[in-house]
């Protein structure tokens, strides 16, 4: 077997586990409906009101839009209610009498935390999307069928993507080992992943001013970078370099992350479970 | 008929349930045999507890400067057990026990002493250490709670790197023995607390450790489930050579399964012996019971029993329960006198049960919980 192995039979069998919450899937899907229906009528607006050329046409935009509404799921924006009640109860301890590292062990289950619903919620928005909305007549406003190019460079994008906010995740995850519960990470991580990673107001509309703060901080991979590479926003050419920017991000904070536990392990094991 | 897993084991043909070999356990060498399996040496816990003030007053000066208070979980623990024992690890709430299994088990860390199994320091060599133990604790499942019960046994396989044929063989046999067969697809959190018992102890040993612990592993079972959890624990042990240390509550699963006792209380070893050595600690007390051939009267029999070594006479219907200290009156002594006196048409000698020997022993060093 090799050496990922277990890791990889934890984010299987995780995953399945999560698949099985199809309700909350659906509930999710419309609440992402609406929500993309008004973004997407706000910034219709704005560009009707604007004057002179945009960083990015309207096509670009209303790609932009349907994915996030997608994979939201997929942003850093909460911790894992499951080890949450393992945190509070003490349980985190036992985790320690597996033959695994720990923190490989808590990424590959926050990996199908990440993914698992996210997968649920993704498909049937793109199918209404990019399918449902022409079919009604409402083309301007549909998912546009990306070029070849475009669906590879972002799916590389989305899984690089994927890796960060798992990344962050777990280090919100490690937190709670000292604060013991998620509530003051799950009130503050919304607010700047969902502004910081593109989802509110795509990252190009922003001044021109915050522009070299927002290219170089590790949020854009989560969103801004996949989405535009899928609507050619971002060429092709340049896609390799942004997905490297990524993945860079993601080994600091894995790296980081890695740190924290070692040093949180030290006090779950002093302070006993 | 219905045949308990001891008879079914000794019915058994082949299908052995089969430790990992050397090897794969990561380079466990011949050479330790001559040590004992697990050494313990002055092993020390001290959790260190932040006081709270009492009051208003008290919490703000709480915000400023906490007063920490030292707790000495273990104040210097020494035992050696070699392959193959069973030991019951005993003690009041609080004593230590649980401490003592997590350090065992790698997942806390002592202030001071040695550990050594195997040849590993549990709490050093966590990863390998823990690929080699197996570990159940009675109070929550190690299963995942919303897997079906063989997904589990999958994970855990994968988890513990088992090669699919070692594992097929001791899944089948925990199987067997464990008769989890009807469980196996059922979600975790659908089991009876039996039920959920029995998978654990299968999840524990899928990857055929040879060193098990049990932390109170019959909490909460009914009679029936404890008897079969003995059962098991009892094949294991002789069978297949695995040792175990059990921590309980209930002096029935000691009288039942352990040869060795290891008494804790106040963060240190009171006893470690076996059963006689404990009850000889809190004195000689046996308990004869006699079968009259008529109705006696309570008056009658205490008057004519009164003397050395007797301390308490009950008398119900024909039936008497004399306690008396074997130390002073010869059990033999005492049933001579009653025999000539009365008609006797049966009787004999008990030991009291071990609970009322360990309360004692606990009340002697100032831990009971009563």
């Amino acid at each position: 077997m090799s050496r990922l192995a277990p890791y990889t039979a934890v984010v299987s069998a995780r995953y399945r586990n999560l698949l099985q919450y199809r309700a909350a899937a659906f509930a999710g899907f419309v609440t992402q409906l609406f929500w993309g229906s008004i973004r997407l009528m706000i910034l219709a607006a704005f560009y009707a009101a604007a004057e002179g050329p945009q960083p990015m046409n309207m096509v670009e935009v209303v790609a932009y839009v349907w994915l996030g509404q997608a994979l939201l799921g997929m942003l850093p924006w909460n911790t894992d209610a499951d080890f949450k009640e393992q945190v509070t109860s003490g349980a985190v301890a036992y985790d320690l009498l597996r033959p695994l590292d720990l923190y490989g062990y808590w990424y590959a289950r926050t990996l199908a935390f990440r993914t698992a619903t996210t997968t649920l919620r993704a498909v049937p928005m793109v199918v209404f999307a990019m399918l449902l909305l022409p079919a009604f007549g409402l083309a301007e406003w549909a998912l546009p069928v990306p070029s070849v190019t475009g669906l590879i460079g972002f799916l590389a994008a989305i899984t690089a993507a994927a890796l960060l906010s798992t990344a962050i995740t777990v280090l919100a995850h490690i937190s709670m080992l000292w604060t013991l519960s998620g509530e003051g990470v799950d009130r503050i991580l919304p607010s700047f992943v969902t502004i910081l990673s593109g989802m509110i107001v795509p990252l190009p509309l922003f001044p021109d001013w915050m522009q070299p703060f927002l290219s170089w901080q590790p949020f854009r991979g989560l969103c801004d970078v996949p989405y535009r590479i899928y609507s050619g926003n971002i060429p092709i050419t340049e896609a390799a370099n942004e997905i490297a920017f990524t993945l860079a991000w993601t080994v600091v904070i894995v790296w980081f992350g890695r740190f924290l536990l070692s040093r949180g392990v030290r006090r779950l094991v002093v302070q006993g479970g | 008929m219905p045949r308990s897993p001891l008879e079914r084991l000794e019915a058994r043909q082949g299908r052995p349930y089969t430790a990992r070999p050397a090897a794969a356990r990561g380079g466990q060498s011949d050479g330790e045999s001559s040590m004992s399996q697990i050494e313990v040496r002055n092993l020390a816990k001290v959790f260190r507890v932040a006081e709270r003030r009492a009051g208003l007053l008290g919490a703000f000066r709480g915000l400023v400067s906490r007063r920490m208070r030292d707790v000495h979980a273990l104040a210097g623990v020494d035992f050696d057990i070699e392959r193959g024992e069973l030991v019951g690890y005993i003690g009041p709430n609080g004593a230590g026990k649980s401490t003592t299994i997590k350090i065992l088990a790698g997942i806390l860390t002592p202030t001071g002493g040695t550990c050594t199994i195997d040849g590993l320091t549990p709490w050093r060599d966590r990863r390998r250490h823990a690929a080699r133990i197996g570990v159940v604790f009675g109070q929550r499942t190690q299963l995942w709670w919303d897997l079906p019960v063989i997904e589990s046994f999958e994970l855990l396989q994968r988890v513990y790197r088992v090669p699919e044929g070692l594992f097929a063989s001791n899944r089948d046999r925990m199987v067997e023995l464990l008769r989890l067969g009807p469980l196996l697809d059922t979600p975790v959190r659908q089991l009876s607390l039996g039920q959920r018992m029995r998978a654990d102890l299968a999840a524990a040993l899928l990857h055929g450790p040879k060193l098990l612990f049990l932390d109170e592993p019959t909490i909460g079972l009914d009679a029936a489930a404890k008897l079969a959890m003995r059962d098991f624990v009892r094949t294991l042990n002789r069978e297949e050579g695995v040792t175990v240390v059990l921590t309980t509550h209930d002096m029935d699963d000691i009288e039942a399964l352990c040869e060795r006792i290891m008494v804790i209380g106040q963060g240190r070893i009171l006893i470690d012996g076996g059963i006689d050595e404990l009850r000889r600690r809190v004195g000689n007390e046996r308990v004869l019971i006699v079968d009259f051939e008529e109705v006696l009267r309570l008056a009658a029999l205490a008057r004519e029993l009164d003397g050395d070594g007797v301390r308490d006479v009950r008398v119900t219907g024909k039936r008497a329960r004399i306690a008396f200290d074997a130390g002073v009156v010869a059990p033999a002594a005492l049933i001579a006198r009653v025999t000539a006196r009365f008609e006797v048409h049966d009787l004999f000698v008990e030991h009291p049960p071990i609970e009322h020997t360990v309360a004692d022993l606990y009340a002697e060093h100032g831990q009971g919980e009563a």
